[in-house]
């Protein structure tokens, strides 16, 4: 099913949104990832799609059909609440079949269902106990299986491997990116783990303060984030930030200037604070790319495929990885250097990419919304 | 200085200190039941004089039992007399006292459950001025309603009924009911709520499929409570009701001792005991569900 937010408002104190004209449409059987920090309204998005929480207004469209209106046990919707939301008087078995039981399913093939999806997630072996018999992830695996017995058209997740070990995580992540394959359920989860994002979502959309900042493929905002916020959320280790100037065309950041190309780049009248970013792997050791500085070796970590090494540079710091087998020394001095087209640049006030095709791009979304 | 202490100074001193300490780790428990038995004796001495009276001719200096009968216990299975009139039997009663407390508690408990979620869940005008002044309602003494309800009555003619002095109690009830009722409704989270109704229920059958079971503790306190009350209902019953057929257990009651000259003690006693009986079986059956408290699932929001 498709699901298409328009304008979406909601507030719950008059003053400030919670939601604030929120866009964004989910293609049937696509599985989009809501990514933001703690506050932004990743669940309240989830209870308007839901039909739980009306928006103030609006539109909310399945398959192209206004459902403002619709009950949420119209909307064939499975949901994974962040609290769980488990029924706390029946066992296992019983909150798993309860939405098949909703749906009049004959008690056998309920049961035999309901079985199968607590197999799905590992809990075959506590049928019979009731919820407050399990641990934190053993309940969140319950919630699990229950939104996802009855097949709905939708599945709507809250972070719904908050609470599991590493092990578990990878293969419940298995596990949901097998089954949205296998039935094309339009998915939509919420989660703080960028990786898993990145991992399990076909579409991101990054959320700050009830908007959504940038939507796109996992690629997208890892190579081309339009946001300064989206830059330094998505990526791990993190983007290497300097404090930049912008004058004219002419860059000047970590004790020296490059020309920007005018095709490329928005460049600016007068002077303008800017952010310089550059993803640790674009880095590399020697004198091979366009603007190269000195540094001192302060860490190395080996991560097994390579080795992350943190070298200061002045008073600012930047982090590359190195091939497993260079031989770097504590407190050495070494070159790094990386290309012009490989930066990101981001006003410092309104936190915009200045690079010339994202600009276009958002603001062409903006005007079709 | 004093921290160097010769061997054996040191093995006598724990000998010697042993039997004290189990001494000092009790003494709490016999202070405890200690002041409670004291302070409870009264109480339970009353009720051994009570069955003891009951099942006694006499009571020499008023409380030792002089030979044993079951004259007393006559009411049974006759309608005594007392005091030149035939009372009524006691098994009208027994019947009207507890269909009185059995409806009292249906009627509570549906009205107490559905308000108690009104005012637990549901954004209305006026619900905080609602809540505050059923309070103020609840904490009105009966009697000072005395001579409205009886015009109220009187007027509807339901002066005399037992269903009449129901309302009354009902209405009286209700906003204590509801209250109790409404805190265990804050308890459920609204996520199982809204759980529920993603898994295809509408709100009513969210309300009576999860809701309610999480609240059934509560259920049965309200219930126990109500039952409780109704069964010991005096002044109402006793200020509305006139006529033998609607007399309750406590208007029985009342009726011998109305005349202090002619209290029969032991008649009395064992009209008493038979009052208390269903009471003391209630609690025996209904313990468990008084004490248990629903632990909740999830983490909560
Ligand atoms: N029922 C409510 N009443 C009032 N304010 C609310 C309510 N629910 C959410 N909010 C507010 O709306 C904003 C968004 O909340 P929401 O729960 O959607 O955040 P979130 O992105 O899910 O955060 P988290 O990652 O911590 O779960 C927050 O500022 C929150 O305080
Ligand atoms: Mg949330």
């Amino acid at each position: 099913m498709k699901i298409e937010l328009k304008n979406l408002c909601k507030s719950f104190n008059k003053k400030t949104n919670a939601i604030d004209r929120m866009n964004l449409t989910v293609e049937d059987g696509e599985f989009v990832a809501l990514l933001g920090p703690s506050g932004c309204g990743k669940s309240t998005t989830m209870l308007m799609i839901a039909g739980i929480y009306k928006p103030d207004s609006g539109e909310i469209r399945f398959d192209g059909q206004l459902v403002n209106d619709w009950e949420p046990k119209d909307r064939n919707i499975g949901m994974v609440f962040q609290s769980y939301a488990l029924y706390p008087h029946m066992t296992v078995l019983e909150n798993i079949a309860f939405p098949l039981k909703q749906q009049k399913v004959p008690k056998k093939e309920r049961m035999e269902r309901a079985k199968q999806a607590a197999e799905m997630v590992r809990l075959g072996h506590v049928l019979d106990r009731k919820p407050d018999e399990l641990s934190g992830g053993q309940q969140q695996r319950v919630a699990l299986a229950r939104a996802i017995v009855k097949k709905p058209k939708v599945l709507l997740l809250d972070e719904p491997m908050s609470n599991l070990d590493a092990r578990l995580k990878i293969e419940m992540r298995e596990e949901l990116s097998r089954l949205h394959k296998e039935l094309g359920i339009t998915t939509i989860l919420v989660t703080h783990d960028q990786e898993e994002a990145m991992m399990l979502a076909d579409r991101i959309a990054v959320m700050k303060d009830g908007k959504i900042i940038q939507y796109g493929t996992p690629m997208d905002l890892y190579h081309r984030p339009s946001d300064f916020f989206v830059a330094q959320f998505i990526g791990t280790p993190p983007m290497n930030v300097f404090r930049g100037k912008l004058i004219g065309n002419h860059l000047h950041f970590l004790n020296q200037s490059a020309e920007l190309n005018n095709e490329q780049w928005n460049t600016a009248q007068g002077e303008l604070d800017v952010y310089v970013g550059i993803r640790p792997h674009e880095v590399k050791l020697g004198k091979g790319g366009d603007i190269r500085a000195k540094g001192i070796v302060q860490m190395i970590e080996p991560v097994g495929h390579a080795q992350i090494i943190r070298v200061n540079i002045g008073d600012e710091q930047l982090r590359l990885f190195a091939e497993p087998t260079a031989a770097i020394e504590y407190e050495s001095e070494i070159t790094v250097s990386f290309h012009l087209s490989s930066l990101h640049l981001f006003d410092v006030r309104t936190g915009k990419s200045l690079r010339k095709e994202i600009m276009k791009e958002s603001q062409t979304e903006e005007m079709v919304g | 200085m004093e921290q160097w202490v010769r061997p054996e100074a040191a093995v006598t001193a724990s000998l010697t200190r042993r039997p004290v300490s189990k001494w000092k780790k009790r003494l709490p428990f016999f202070i405890a039941y200690g002041v409670l038995g004291i302070t409870t004796m009264p109480i339970i001495l009353m009720y051994i004089w009570l069955l003891l009276s009951s099942f006694a001719k006499q009571m020499k200096y008023g409380f030792i039992p002089v030979s044993f009968t079951l004259e007393n216990w006559k009411f049974l299975w006759t309608n005594v007399e007392h005091g030149g009139t035939t009372l009524p039997s006691i098994w009208t009663a027994t019947w009207n006292s507890f269909l009185f407390s059995i409806t009292l508690t249906m009627l509570e408990v549906l009205i107490g459950v559905m308000a108690g979620y009104a005012l637990s869940r549901i954004e209305f005008p006026g619900r905080q001025m609602l809540m505050k002044t059923t309070l103020i309602l609840h904490a009105f003494p009966s009697v000072a309603l005395l001579i409205a309800v009886y015009y109220i009555l009187n007027f509807l003619g339901l002066f005399d009924t037992l269903f009449g002095v129901l309302l009354v109690k009902t209405a009286l009830q209700i906003p204590m009911t509801a209250w109790i009722v409404k805190g265990f409704f804050d308890n459920v989270p609204w996520d199982v709520e809204w759980a529920g109704l993603i898994d295809g229920c509408s709100r009513l059958k969210v309300w009576l499929t999860i809701v309610l079971p999480m609240i059934k503790p509560g259920i049965a306190a309200v219930s126990i409570f109500s039952f409780l009350s109704g069964w010991s209902e005096f002044l109402l019953l006793y200020m509305f009701i006139v006529s033998d057929d609607n007399i309750t257990l406590a208007s029985y009651l009342q009726k011998l001792i109305s005349d202090p000259n002619l209290v029969d003690y032991g008649l009395l006693s064992a009209v008493s005991l038979f009052y208390m009986l269903p009471v003391i079986l209630f609690f025996i059956f209904t313990q468990k569900s008084l004490m248990e408290v629903s632990a909740g699932g999830g983490k909560g929001v």
